[in-house]
């Protein structure tokens, strides 16, 4: 029981932060809450489904192609709506929201809603780990969340438009005076952000049937995670996602699955009477402002 | 060298005799000032009345309306604070379950579960949002948007409330039509007015203070958390009222009143008809409901529809029809050399 709490929890906790991070990112750095994450990732989870069954490429083409293709689409989001309402959070929120709902709605219009829309998994077949049976499929989402980190974190540190969008994200007017491009620097992290969204759909739709709920319920983890954690905070991220990831399989198993959306319910409430700005966010404390 | 000519705007003669006491000089110009005023109220009044000429159907829309112009109407006041809704549905389905609760469990009658059900659900709503309000930016419109869908996943999940099958074989609001046409309408009258004397008083100019500089307001030591609260817990009111009429409407509540529709539509309604003035979401209300009903073949694609008006009016027409109507009836355009 021990060791299925502990990987399986793992697994969920690397789930749980694959989502979330590409949301986070890219508020993180140009503070732009992109409420249409939702919409991006289950449009990476059709893309990819459609460029395998109609274009019948391989899964490594298709892969790559999807992450492309959204990312792009995220740019041009920034570029094209995004850059004519910038500063004013109204229109910022509203636009990605709608952005996000109208690309749901708009599947669900098409009749993407029956069982046949499934991504296939990587390899087949599975291992066992201290008597818990584990498929490789969650262990390639455990291994993609590692690798994503390590090259987030060297992205950051060592390479230029990764320092440049920790400038922006620390400071917008230095980093303009010091001649970094806000708006390119925004529009790169929202395509960022988008990329992300499309490999955690590649990587953790096969494990399930694509349906348009997963959109609104990615959007929601997303959000949940970042409120718990701190919206803008990477590590932040990261802690959260460990904190409900095991609470969630704990809850999951001794209540019932059904619970496990109630644990966000009770993480976002209990945060927000607590530390309101998350565990590790910053910043946004009206006082701090000043 | 070619002459070249640009937009000159100006006031119509009009305007600028009525804004003092001469309004009384002549009926032209007391007609300029209260029919664009009492027009709306005389049709809102009058259309109940022509149930045989147009049918029940479209009285029924009309209630739909004036619930949807309502939530927009609890969307503008959050929008005056500087608070970005996106989730009305919390608002909606509050004051929902709390009068399907009140009305199933202990059998009260609508006239004592409906205002109770409203205060309950307000006061519910503004508790929950009470620690948000202490940070800036997006976070409000974040929390709003994840506590209604959080709320029907505990529902289904925990069961309570009638848990996926909501609660029904509730008490009908009344026998009569006339009283299930004209509460929505009234309480769309008392919101409007209400709204709009509230926003133009000392206490208005505070809450719109604390959306254009919150810094500025607090150093004129002015509590804003306590008015931010304050202006949650109305617009929750105004948001809950609808809830708990829709629920004894219907003599049933369920898990579709936190639904996402209760969301988008209010907030499409308030952005293109306006924000800022209260007329305009009434506006946008008037425009998209009937709208939506004439589509309703069209299924799911009426909120891709939404979504479409969302993005292109928040692009391309950011201050709504409202004020651009308000712009050509005040004001007329002529072209000027330049010098």
């Amino acid at each position: 029981m021990i060791s299925y709490i502990i990987i399986y929890g793992l697994v969920n906790s690397v789930t749980l932060a694959l989502i979330a991070i590409g949301f986070s990112l890219t508020f993180g750095i140009s503070g732009v809450a992109n409420f249409a994450y939702g919409g991006f990732y289950l449009l990476s989870g059709y893309l990819t489904w459609m460029l395998l069954n109609y274009l019948k490429l391989p899964l490594v083409l298709a892969v790559f192609l999807t992450v492309g293709i959204v990312a792009l689409i995220g740019f041009l989001t920034y570029w094209v709506i995004l850059l004519r309402v910038r500063g004013i959070p109204l229109s910022e929120v509203i636009a990605t929201f709608a952005l996000g709902v109208g690309i749901l709605e708009l599947f669900r219009w098409a009749g993407f809603v029956t069982y046949e829309f499934t991504l296939p998994i990587f390899i087949k077949g599975g291992i066992e780990i201290a008597g818990v049976p584990l498929d490789y499929q969650r262990l390639f989402i455990i291994g993609i969340g590692l690798a994503l980190v390590i090259f987030l974190y060297i992205f950051t540190h060592h390479t230029r438009i990764g320092l440049s969008f920790r400038g922006i994200a620390q400071n917008e007017h230095t980093a303009i005076s010091l001649g970094i491009e806000s708006d390119w620097t925004a529009a790169l992290s929202l395509s960022l952000g988008s990329a992300m969204a499309g490999l955690a759909a590649i990587a953790i739709l096969p494990l399930g049937i694509i349906s348009i709920n997963v959109g609104y319920d990615v959007l929601l983890i997303a959000v949940a995670i970042g409120i718990v954690g701190g919206l803008e905070s990477v590590p932040g991220i990261l802690v959260a996602s460990l904190i409900l990831g095991y609470a969630q399989v704990i809850t999951g198993l001794y209540l019932s699955p059904e619970w496990m959306m109630v644990v966000y319910l009770a993480a976002i409430v209990i945060v927000l009477a607590i530390k309101p700005s998350g565990l590790f966010g910053k910043f946004k404390q009206l006082e701090e402002r000043v | 060298m070619t002459i070249r000519y640009r937009k000159e705007r100006l006031d119509r003669g009009i305007k600028v005799r009525t804004e003092d006491i001469f309004a009384l000089s002549s009926y032209k110009e007391i007609l300029y000032l209260v029919l664009p005023r009492a027009l709306p109220v005389l049709f809102l009044l009058i259309f109940p009345l022509l149930k045989g000429l147009v049918g029940l159907y479209w009285e029924k829309v009309l209630i739909i309306t004036c619930i949807t112009a309502l939530l927009a109407l609890s969307w503008d006041l959050l929008a005056s604070v500087g608070l970005i809704s996106l989730g009305q549905a919390l608002f909606f389905g509050a004051g929902a379950y709390l009068t399907g609760y009140l009305n199933h469990s202990f059998g009260w009658p609508p006239l004592v579960t409906i205002p109770l059900g409203t205060l309950g659900g307000a006061l519910f709503c503004t508790l929950f949002l009470l620690p948000v309000l202490r940070i800036r930016g997006v976070y409000f419109a974040i929390v709003t948007l994840t506590l209604p869908l959080l709320l029907v996943r505990v529902i289904e999940a925990t069961k309570i409330l009638g848990g996926t099958e909501g609660l029904s074989g509730l008490s009908r609001l009344s026998e009569n039509i006339w009283v299930e046409l004209y509460i929505p309408v009234l309480a769309l009258f008392l919101c409007l007015f209400g709204f709009r004397r509230l926003i133009n008083m000392d206490y208005g100019l505070v809450l719109q203070g604390i959306r254009d500089n919150d810094l500025a307001v607090m150093s004129g030591a002015i509590n804003i958390h306590k008015f931010k609260a304050q202006a949650v817990f109305i617009a929750a009111l105004a948001g809950a009222f609808p809830g708990a009429f829709m629920t004894h409407y219907y003599q049933f509540v369920g898990m579709p009143a936190f639904a996402l529709d209760f969301s988008i539509l209010p907030l499409t309604c308030a952005v293109l008809g306006g924000v800022g003035n209260f007329a305009g979401p009434l506006l946008g209300a008037f425009i998209l409901v009937p709208l939506s009903e004439i589509l309703r073949a069209f299924g799911t694609l009426r909120v891709v529809f939404y979504s479409a008006i969302l993005i292109v009016c928040v692009v391309g027409l950011p201050e709504g029809i409202f004020h651009y109507l308000e712009r050509k009836y005040h004001q007329f355009e002529r072209l000027v050399k330049v010098a």
